[in-house]
C-alpha cells in the first residue's frame, strides 16, 4: 500500500484501472508530491489495506492459554476428551471415578448439546461434575472450559477430566487449555476412523480403544486399527480398555496418574 | 459445522482490532490441514458479519500449500493432496509418516482492506 494516499498496489485491484497517461501497470509510480485537495486523475479505491497476519481463533487459543496457566498454578491436570456419540467416554469416566476413588481427586467437566443426563450419571459415580449444553453449538470453547473451572474450583494436585461434544471433526480445532488430548475409538465404530478423521486423531496425545469386551462380536482387528492410528498419528500412544469388565483399567488409571503435574506424582 | 464458530472468531478479530472502522475485504488463508472447509467458511461468514463492520464484506481464501519435515530422515518434503488418491496420510517419500507439518495448518488473517 503507499503510505501517502492508501491507495493499493495491489494490481489485482488495480490492473484494470490505468488510464492515459497515468505511469504503465504495473509499475504503478508513486510521485506523491502532490496534496490531497484535488480528485486523482485515476480511479481511485479510497479504502487502505491494513496487514493483520493474525490467527482467527487468536482469541480462543489466548483463552485457552490462561486456562493452561491457571491450571498449572495450581498443579493441575485437565485431560480433553474427544470421540464420536456412543464411543463410551462417559462409562469410562464413571468407572475411572470408582476405580481412583481416594487415589486421585477427579472432577468432570460434561459437554452435550442439551440434557444433564452425563452429570446426573457422573455425580451418582461420586464425583464433582458441571454440565455445559452447547445448544446448537458442536464443540466445547476455551471461554466454555474457563467458566466451568471457576465453578468447579478443582483442588490442587486434582484431574479435571473435560467430555467434549461427541464429534470427531469439530473439537479438533479447538485448544480449551488442556494438558493432553485422548481420542476414544469404540471396537464397533471399525479400524478405519483414525483415517476417515484424520485431524482428530491428529491431534490425539492418547487414543484409547473401548468396548474391548464386544470385539470378538465385531471383528475387531486390533493391529489394524493400531496402524491406521500410526499413519495419522504416529507419536499417539494407545490403550486398550473395557470400562465393563475392567479389562486395560489399570493402563488408563495409571496413564492419568502419571500425567497429574507436583511433587506427589 | 465449526465453520460458524470460525467466521465468528473472525468477526471478533477484526472488529477488535479496527473498532468502528466499516471492511470492505478481508483476506484469509486457510492450508489444507486446518480442518476447515473454506465452501462452508464463506456460507457462514454472510451470516456472521451480518451487523458488524464486516457486513458485505468480500471474502478472499488462499490456501498455502503443505509442507512437512521428516522426523526419520529430515527432509522437507510436500505431500501428496490429503484430499486425494493418497488418502489423508501424511507420508515421506522414505515411508515414514512420523513428520512435523511446517505449512497447511494455517487458518489466518492476512490483512483486510477498510472502506
Amino acid at each position: 500500500m503507499c503510505a501517502t494516499c492508501g491507495c493499493t498496489d495491489d494490481l489485482g485491484e488495480l490492473g484494470d484501472l490505468g488510464q492515459p497517461g497515468e505511469p504503465d501497470l504495473p509499475g504503478h509510480d508513486h510521485g506523491h508530491e502532490h496534496d490531497h485537495d484535488h480528485d486523482h486523475e485515476y480511479p481511485h479505491d479510497d479504502g487502505r489495506t491494513v496487514t493483520l497476519q493474525q490467527k482467527i481463533l487468536a482469541k480462543n487459543d489466548d483463552l485457552a492459554q490462561r486456562n493452561r496457566e491457571w491450571l498449572r498454578e495450581r498443579g493441575i491436570l485437565a485431560i480433553n476428551l474427544m470421540s464420536s456419540p456412543g464411543s463410551g467416554k462417559t462409562t469410562l469416566l464413571e468407572r475411572t471415578s470408582e476405580d481412583l476413588a481416594g487415589k486421585l481427586a477427579l472432577s468432570v467437566i460434561e459437554g452435550d448439546q442439551e440434557t444433564d443426563l452425563d452429570a446426573d450419571r457422573i455425580r451418582s459415580a461420586g464425583c464433582e461434575v458441571v454440565q455445559i449444553n452447547t445448544g446448537a453449538g458442536c464443540h466445547l470453547d476455551a471461554a466454555m472450559v474457563a467458566r466451568a473451572l471457576r465453578t468447579l474450583n478443582p483442588p490442587a494436585g486434582s484431574a479435571v477430566l473435560i467430555e467434549n461434544v461427541g464429534n470427531l471433526v469439530c473439537p479438533a480445532l479447538f485448544d480449551l487449555g488442556e494438558t493432553a488430548r485422548v481420542v476414544l475409538a469404540s471396537v464397533t465404530e471399525g479400524t478405519d476412523k483414525p483415517l476417515k478423521y484424520p485431524h482428530m486423531f491428529r491431534s490425539a496425545d492418547l487414543v484409547v480403544i473401548t468396548k474391548t469386551d464386544l470385539g470378538p462380536y465385531v471383528n475387531f482387528d486390533a493391529g489394524r486399527f493400531g496402524a491406521c492410528v500410526g499413519q495419522v498419528s504416529p507419536r499417539a500412544m494407545t490403550i486398550s480398555l473395557s470400562a465393563v469388565t475392567g479389562s486395560g483399567m489399570a493402563s488408563w488409571s495409571g496413564w492419568l496418574t502419571s500425567m497429574v503435574p507436583g511433587p506427589a506424582h | 459445522m465449526h465453520e460458524l464458530a470460525i467466521a465468528e472468531g473472525l468477526v471478533d478479530a477484526v472488529t477488535e482490532r479496527l473498532p468502528g472502522q466499516k471492511i470492505s475485504e478481508v483476506r484469509l488463508e486457510i492450508g489444507a490441514l486446518s480442518g476447515v472447509v473454506a465452501d462452508s467458511l464463506l456460507f457462514c461468514f454472510d451470516l456472521a458479519t451480518e451487523g458488524t463492520t464486516l457486513e458485505g464484506a468480500s471474502l478472499q481464501i488462499t490456501e498455502p500449500g503443505i509442507q512437512c519435515e521428516c522426523r526419520a530422515c529430515r527432509v522437507i518434503f510436500a505431500p501428496e493432496d490429503p484430499g486425494g488418491p493418497g488418502g489423508p496420510i501424511l507420508l515421506c517419500p522414505c515411508g515414514s509418516a512420523d513428520v512435523k507439518v511446517l505449512s497447511g495448518q494455517q487458518l489466518t488473517i492476512t490483512s483486510v482492506r477498510v472502506a
